[in-house]
């Protein structure tokens, strides 16, 4: 677990939520919802899992991620600025003309980015290739795709969910924000996705289902899902909440795409100081 | 490959890449079930640990060599133009395009010969649709000789390119030491009554028809545009301004190929009368491709007459 003990990765996550609403405030966009759902486990990734180097962000033997649900962006520029990748204070350029913080992640814009995303659907493929060169290369460094739950709908991902299963793609761990809401509506009233864990069973994949809220259940999760990829692909279903830790925007699809106004920030800012987001038992 | 031969571009095309295989360790292709057709299972035979077939998952096929370009891999994919540039456009846009992956594009089956498939497999659009991409460099070659200079000066641009092939015969008119310059268009006869602008399987037709020109009293110059993106507007220009009538020849709907190219080339810089020739706004249909050809003015018969009605009139 890198150097960091289970409390400060909590106090970490406390502190990104904090800085997502700072920044959506102050910049006036971003998704709120989809960033506050994936912090736990981007500060699992970032400060524990993965081996990387914020020093050395294109060193060749870095483990490599994709944030596949590509505008959750706040969340993910937010966790790379916390883990030395870029100043804190750079995060109130984003979405800014010319930023390098782009609505959706710019690999030649930003420093820490491996892959651009934006449309939907595509970084499964991705990281498929790049857990495929990696085998070429006998490089052992694993590749994370970050999803959505609502981008599972797109079939580029049963595409690439194919092959990587048929193939026994190595390395390659996938992990699905089932925050259970899209743009318009809850995930199950578009268009459902379960049995979700026994689709991705049926396509070769080891599947792991975590409370994605809870640090130790997602580090314990990683940790066997790295050793299981030498095999072949895993999937870890992290059952989030949407808007976690913010009662008013928590499981509410109007808070996908929108950023705080002073009243909601103020709201906002008491609640995740008051500790509302210490219960994790409203993700399952 | 001998002057005049008549071979199938694709397989030049196929034969290409194994030999680029051989001098290019880090190269790889792609193919989505189609290998037999677009002749990249050449590849596959020669170098079966360098060749990913993805089944029929195009857009996958996109997304996992952009992945693999991530690693210093130079993936060639491939598969029929009309599938490749539509069905996987978004993903060549997002995650080859806007990231300027090294990723080596080929559109097999450009414009209309798909052996008599019809509406659902021709590629009428394809040039269009990858010319309006921005950091999408554009090949549309000539002939067998071409396609196989094509294939190697996409190996040394550092980026994403889109070369087309097409399925059917072609007459080699380029010697074997034939390179393609970027942005270059090979002057191929030299006239001043009237210009004939054209890329693809469509230029050994153009040269053909400016010979038959010729024996009526009529000289055209031929310009060949192998890189339909960067366009050679120095060479448009030229010709619009010193022969002010420009017939253009593509196998591609009139809309947003080499037509539209010239076209906003001209409208710009030097207007002249222009005449495009290509498929109109339609889907084509199956049957034998030289009927359709000749419906559209694309033999060497409909060009001549064209050139010949632009070069006499106004």
């Amino acid at each position: 677990m890198n150097d960091k003990n289970l409390d400060e990765l909590t106090s970490l996550a406390r502190e990104t939520r904090r800085l997502i609403i700072e920044t959506g405030h102050t910049c006036g966009a971003g998704h709120t919802g989809g960033s506050l759902s994936e912090v736990e486990i981007l500060i699992a990734l970032y400060f524990s899992f993965m081996n990387i180097d914020p020093q050395h962000p294109d060193w060749e033997d870095r483990d490599r991620f994709v944030l596949s649900k590509g505008h959750a962006s706040l969340g993910y520029y937010t966790v790379l600025a916390q883990r030395g990748y870029f100043p804190v204070a750079q995060l109130k350029t984003f979405d800014h003309e010319d930023s390098a913080l782009q609505a959706h992640p710019d690999m030649h814009k930003c420093r820490g980015v491996d892959f651009s995303t934006g449309s939907l659907g595509q970084g499964l493929s991705i990281g498929v290739g790049i857990a495929l060169g990696a085998q070429k290369k006998n490089k052992a460094f694993r590749t994370v795709v970050l999803l959505g739950d609502g981008e599972c709908q797109e079939g580029q991902v049963w595409e690439a969910a194919m092959f990587a299963g048929s193939k026994h793609v190595q390395r390659l761990i996938a992990v699905v924000d089932y925050n259970k809401v899209q743009l318009s509506h809850r995930v199950e009233e578009n268009l459902s996705l379960e049995p979700f864990a026994i689709k991705w069973e049926s396509f070769g994949w080891s599947v792991l289902s975590v409370d994605g809220h809870n640090i130790a259940e997602l580090l314990s999760a990683l940790s066997r899902a790295g050793s299981m990829s030498e095999q072949g692909p895993v999937v870890i279903i992290a059952n989030t909440v949407k808007g976690k830790g913010v009662s008013f925007m928590e499981g509410k699809f109007e808070w996908h795409g929108k950023a705080p106004n002073d009243q909601e920030y103020a709201a906002a800012l008491r609640e995740l100081d008051t500790g509302y987001s210490n219960d994790s038992s409203k993700s399952r | 490959m001998k002057l005049g031969e008549e071979i199938a571009q694709r397989t030049a095309f196929g034969q290409a890449l194994v030999e680029l295989g051989a001098e290019r360790p880090t190269m790889l292709v792609l193919d989505a079930d189609v290998g037999p057709s677009t002749q990249t299972h050449l590849f596959g035979q020669a170098y079966p640990d360098r060749y990913i077939e993805v089944g029929i998952a195009e857009q996958n096929m996109v997304g996992i060599a952009a992945g693999l370009s991530t690693l210093g891999f130079i993936p060639w994919i491939s598969t029929f133009a009309v599938f490749m540039t539509k069905r996987a456009g978004d993903q060549i846009r997002n995650s080859i395009a806007h990231t300027r992956a090294n990723v080596k594009i080929n559109g097999a089956y450009g414009g209309l010969p798909t052996g008599r498939a019809g509406a659902t497999h021709s590629a009428v659009e394809d040039l269009a649709v990858m010319r309006a991409m921005p950091d999408m460099i554009v090949m549309d070659p000539a002939d067998p000789q071409e396609a196989m200079a094509c294939a190697r000066l996409a190996m040394d641009i550092e980026g994403p390119v889109y070369v087309r092939t097409v399925r059917c015969a072609v007459p080699v008119i380029f010697p074997e030491d034939h390179k393609v310059e970027l942005g270059k268009a090979v002057k191929l006869h030299e006239g001043k009554d009237v210009a004939i602008i054209s890329c693809g399987m469509m230029t050994p037709r153009a040269l053909k028809a400016a010979q038959e020109l010729e024996k009526q009293g009529i000289s055209a110059r031929v310009l060949h545009m192998a890189t339909i993106k960067p366009i050679d507007v120095e060479a448009i220009c030229d010709a619009a301004e010193s022969i002010g009538k420009i017939v253009t020849v593509e196998n591609h709907s009139v809309i947003g190929g080499l037509g539209g190219a010239v076209c906003e080339v001209t409208a710009e810089h030097a207007p002249c009368h222009i005449k495009r020739l290509g498929f109109p706004d339609v889907f084509l249909e199956s049957g034998d491709d030289e009927v359709y050809f000749h419906r559209y003015g694309l033999d060497i018969e409909g060009i001549v007459s064209t050139a010949k009605s632009l070069a006499e009139g106004g």
